[in-house]
């Protein structure tokens, strides 16, 4: 029982710093338009962590991720590279490059290492729950799962390189010719990027397995970016977005007895439709809710230009006479009726017997609406 | 041409290629310090490229630029660069305060943060430009030509000797335009060399005192009275050019 307890609260714990190590690159990944990039990586250094487990026979040592950062760094050159002749695309030179260097890994695999821990069920999908079977051991304590080790030290090297090179990052990502012109090195910048993302991204490898941490990486800047006008502020909330799905679908996967990698992919999709739905001024919601109070403005300023148009005139009885609106103006009768009561309760509009009369505020928007 | 031994910027048998395809044939140009000069030629005809090779954003196959008689490496301090407006992505999660003080990260150097110095410069370009009142505002709900304002203040606060400029009337209403020119010849009057890479052929009499006329090829360099000529304009343009008022 108390096993259990210990499971789960270091489960969750391996969860929120995996969620937050990734979740910082994923930012700048989302602003650089290269979220493909990242699917790439994560499937491409494959090889390098197969052919370091060959030298090390350990899949937790430190060997791993340094090789996996290598052949990352050399995906994104590749994929550059392959850009760089003029004929093929950046995507198809990722759709090129990644599964290239995945099925190299995939047949190391099933050719040399097909009887030990790193099948490619693992690779592919990863499993959380036997995260805490590991554990580091220093003179017979028990310290705790080394996973939680390797990404808590991913999680402060991210933290560190972005608070560090913060101004760096935010140039080199909205403006590299301004950053190449003065002096900081954009291409640096660019591949220490690649660098963090590519060791991450193997990091993370033990937590949701090649396939599912581009929901880690990409999902919550995506959602976060929807949220805010601030670089900073985008920051945070991703890494608080990444933490809440992270744990939500821990949370789901092990109470419905379902796969971890899968339910917290799920909970990240689920969060952006939300946020997508009811963000304030930019979501589904917010849109469609303006589009209809735009119609009715629209109607209302169209109303009252037409009675401005007449006002004072000979014919300003008939044109203004409610009943016959809608014949002037050729609108169906349900909706003139409709925007004239829109009108009357904005007080643009008054009625005066049969007759709808321009208010002060009324003649002043139709004079604005045809200056402009 | 005038000798002078402080050019501001000289421009030596550049020859930029983009594979085998040259953009720029053995271009030779001075600049001389003070002048407010426009780039002009059809498209295609090198002019954004000429810029970059002066801010070494694209290696030259041959040639050299110097910058006040140095490599530009060496004078980054004293180059304020406008790219094209379209040349970055409006949807970037900042305000205009923040993208103007984008233009101290030079003096700042690497990992230095921005201060309250920084801010106050920055406000002083935006009160140059007159986009004081729109600090908070997020980029991408601003028009053609305040982002265009926004590009200026940004080169302002770098507090340059030279000026780059790609285009910075492209796109922008009248008001706008009157306001930058005010502007660029408020710098010229204050000292500054400003390079502009310029479109409209019929303005280039009003708003500069230099010009270069471009198309691969160096066409022609000079005051605008006496390299404005219908002549040069029509090597520079070839057959294309029906007609262009002329002095």
């Amino acid at each position: 029982m108390i096993q259990e307890y210990y499971d789960i609260i270091f489960t969750t714990l391996i969860a929120i710093v995996t969620a937050s190590a990734c979740a910082l690159p994923g930012v700048f990944l989302v602003l650089r338009r290269m979220t493909l990039m990242s699917d790439a990586i994560s499937h491409a250094i494959l090889p390098g962590i197969v052919l370091a487990f060959f030298l090390t026979h350990n899949v937790s040592s430190p060997l791993l991720i340094l090789a996996a950062a290598g052949t990352g760094v050399l995906t994104v050159v590749f994929v550059e590279l392959l850009q760089k002749t003029k004929l093929v695309k950046e995507d198809a030179a990722i759709g090129l490059t990644f599964p290239a260097l995945f099925s190299i890994g995939v047949i190391l695999i099933a050719r040399f290492a097909s009887n030990v821990h790193l099948d490619t069920d693992a690779v592919l999908l990863g499993e959380i729950g036997y995260a805490t079977l590991n554990h580091l051991e220093i003179f017979g304590y028990k310290l705790g799962p080394v996973s939680l080790y390797v990404m808590g030290g991913m999680l402060v090297l991210n933290l560190a390189f972005i608070l560090t090179f913060y101004k760096e990052l935010k140039l080199a990502t909205f403006d590299v010719s301004l950053a190449a012109t003065l002096g900081f090195a954009p291409t640096l910048i660019h591949y220490g990027l690649m660098t963090l993302v590519s060791m991450t991204t193997v990091g993370a490898f033990d937590a949701v397995g090649s396939i599912l941490v581009v929901a880690l990486i990409a999902g919550p800047p995506v959602t976060a970016y929807l949220m805010t006008d601030s670089l900073t502020r985008m920051l945070i909330y991703s890494v608080v977005i990444g933490c809440v799905n992270a744990v939500v679908g821990y949370w789901l996967a092990y109470i419905t007895n379902v796969s971890i990698a899968g339910a917290i992919a799920s909970v990240t999709l689920l969060v952006f439709a939300l946020i997508f739905m009811i963000v304030p001024n930019r979501g589904l919601i917010a849109i469609a809710r303006r589009h209809i109070r735009q119609k009715w403005e629209f109607a209302q300023t169209m109303l009252v230009i037409h009675l401005s148009n007449h006002e004072g005139l000979p014919e300003a009885q008939t044109e203004s006479e409610i009943a016959h609106l809608h014949e002037h103006l050729r609108w169906e009768p349900t909706f003139a009726s409709r925007v004239v009561k829109y009108a009357l309760n904005n007080r643009y509009v008054s009625q005066e017997a049969a007759q709808l009369m321009l208010t002060d505020r009324g003649r002043a928007i139709a004079q604005k609406a045809l200056v402009q | 041409m005038k000798a002078s031994h402080a050019k501001a910027i000289e421009v030596t048998d550049l020859t930029v290629a983009y594979q085998e395809t040259p953009v720029l044939w053995d271009i030779d140009l001075d600049v001389p310090p003070g002048v407010l000069l426009a780039i002009v030629g059809p498209n295609g005809a090198g002019k954004t490229t000429l810029i970059k090779a002066i801010l070494g954003l694209v290696r030259p196959a041959a040639g050299n630029v110097l910058i006040y008689n140095k490599p530009y490496e060496a004078q980054r301090r004293i180059v304020g660069y406008v790219p094209q407006r379209g040349s970055v992505d409006w949807d970037f999660p900042t305000n205009v305060l923040d993208v103007v003080m984008m233009g101290r990260y030079g003096s700042l150097g690497w990992i230095r943060r921005p201060g309250k110095r920084d801010r106050a410069l920055a406000m002083q370009a935006l009160e140059k430009v007159g986009m004081e009142n729109y600090t908070t505002r997020q980029i991408s709900q601003l028009s053609g030509g305040q982002q265009q304002r926004v590009f200026l203040a940004r080169a302002l606060v770098q507090d340059a000797t030279i000026y780059l400029m790609d285009e910075p009337f492209q796109g922008v209403d009248a008001t706008t335009e009157r306001a930058i020119v005010t502007l660029l010849q408020e710098l010229r009057e204050n000292g500054k060399t400003v390079v502009v890479v310029h479109h409209d052929l019929q303005t280039v009499t009003d708003y500069f005192d230099w010009v270069t006329l471009l198309n691969i090829r160096r066409i022609a360099s000079g005051p605008v009275e006496d390299t404005f000529t219908s002549d040069n304009l029509r090597e520079t343009y070839g057959g294309r050019i029906a007609f262009i008022k002329n002095r």
